[in-house]
């Protein structure tokens, strides 16, 4: 799908993606010829078909967890399908360093070092355990790439801004 | 005004983009497979389940690292009938590692993801779910096979759910199965819905294709030549029409099926004409695969 800015002749670009929480989606585009936008307004039933793909409209903000659409899509899993590793059998503990996304020096699939803070922790505790894991990796990810050493709720919250993390 | 095609600009989406990500994923998480193995008939109700159990099992027990995906997204079976524990699956850095069972065969089921008899429900807009539920499965089923840690395996047997539908399903994602074993049973009316499945995979190209005939007659207990179990022509009559090659006859065995419901397939190992067919079985397995290599230091 594209959207020509008839007057300009120009196809108008990707501004901002909007969700709800109501199943619908906002997708804003920009002339960038006269600065004119334009919203696209997809019902929830659009929405879905869209999501079932896979895909993100506007582009990823990050990259692909592992599972991340069965876990979004299913409805009222078994909440303790998923075990974290040995290290990590009941969850997390505040001041403990797990939860990275890929271990350098460790062994194949062990977390690489992250500190939480007990703010955090206690926020990630109340993910439901299905996804928790992932929205975990996903925190992980941005506190590495950027030398962040301690996961707090104001990284939390500035992670799901700067990323999109709409519902997170 | 230009039409879609003449437009061309940049596409911070890049759904297509997004797309080939997915199928890179996929194939780099399969690298690693020596042979996917796929269990299809397009019938339900024939045995695929418990024939891709017995074989994993078999497999196993002859040496080989096998993995079972149950791509019976509404309907599975294959972890319990595996021994696979509820709480089997590990969240871990490099992805989800699956679910281990007492025979090692590891495996991955939407069975594991789901609270005991709870039906498979996906969120989404309460009405007109064909419209995306279709989207929704095959993309969990692309999740099963690249999002899980795999590992290096020597076979994937993958337990597809009946329907043509679900057989184009599954090439979608893997378009050359290395073997696929098309489960029929002494039935015409099943072997009329079998013969369509061969035909779809004749027309895609897929070979080799070796064809399962389960529940070829009753073992009985006391041993002895297998006794009829359906009515109508033999199995030779019933599967004619297939033209196609038989690469396992296998007895129906109360004792087979009591086991592998219980989650201890006995695969080769069991006593009789099962045991003994599915010992055939996993040597034409192995053979069409070219024989399997040894694991390496």
């Amino acid at each position: 799908m594209k959207f020509l800015c008839v007057g300009c002749d120009q196809a108008m670009a990707f501004a901002e993606r909007q969700l709800p929480g109501d199943g619908t989606l906002t997708a804003i585009f920009t002339c960038p010829g006269c600065g004119r936008e334009v919203a696209m307004l997809a019902n929830p039933m659009e929405t879905q078909l869209v999501s079932s793909l896979g895909v993100e409209i506007g582009g990823r903000t990050v990259p692909a967890q592992p599972m991340e659409q069965t876990r979004s899509a299913m409805d009222r899993p078994n909440q303790e399908a998923f075990r974290t590793d040995a290290e990590e059998p009941a969850g997390i503990a505040p001041g403990d360093a797990v939860a990275g996304a890929s271990a350098a020096d460790g062994p194949p699939g062990s977390w690489a070092p992250v500190t939480w803070s007990e703010g955090a922790t206690e926020r990630l505790g109340r993910v439901p355990n299905f996804v928790r894991g992932m929205v975990k990796r996903i925190y992980a990810d941005y506190a590495q790439e950027r030398g962040i050493e301690v996961i707090t709720e104001a990284v939390m919250d500035r992670a799901r801004s700067e990323l999109g993390l709409e519902g997170m | 005004m230009r039409g879609y095609a003449e437009v061309v600009a940049e596409d911070r989406s890049d759904l297509p983009g997004q797309i080939g990500d997915q199928r890179r994923r996929l194939v780099e998480r399969l690298a690693g497979v020596g042979a996917v193995v796929a269990v299809v008939s397009g019938k339900g109700g024939v045995g695929k389940s418990a024939v891709t159990a017995n074989l994993a099992v078999s497999l196993a027990a002859a040496g080989a690292s096998v993995g079972a995906l149950d791509a019976d997204l509404n309907g599975p079976c294959l972890a319990r009938m595996l021994g696979l524990s509820r709480d089997g699956l590990e969240d871990r850095a490099d992805g989800v590692h699956p679910a281990t069972g007492p025979s090692g065969v590891r495996g991955m089921s939407t069975e594991l993801l789901l609270d005991e008899n709870a039906p498979l429900r996906w969120k989404g807009p309460g009405s007109d779910r064909f419209v995306w539920q279709g989207a929704t499965e095959a993309a969990v089923l692309r999740e099963f096979l690249s999002d899980v840690v795999w590992g290096s395996l020597d076979y994937l047997l993958v337990d597809v759910p009946p329907g043509t539908d679900k057989i184009g399903r599954f090439l979608d994602l893997i378009p050359r199965p290395d073997q696929v074993l098309l489960v029929t049973i002494p039935s015409a009316a099943a072997t009329s819905v079998v013969a369509r499945s061969a035909t779809f995979l004749a027309e895609a190209g897929v070979a080799p294709v070796g064809l399962v005939r389960n529940m070829v007659g009753y073992a009985p207990a006391s041993g002895g030549a297998p006794l009829p179990l359906f009515s109508g022509p033999d199995m030779n009559g019933v599967s004619e029409p297939l033209d196609m090659e038989v690469w396992a006859d296998i007895p129906f065995d109360p004792r087979l099926s009591q086991l592998t419901d219980a989650g201890r397939p006995p695969g080769a190992g069991c006593e009789g004409g099962v045991g003994r067919a599915m010992a055939a079985l996993v040597a034409r397995v192995e053979s069409a695969r070219g024989g399997r290599e040894e694991p390496g230091p």
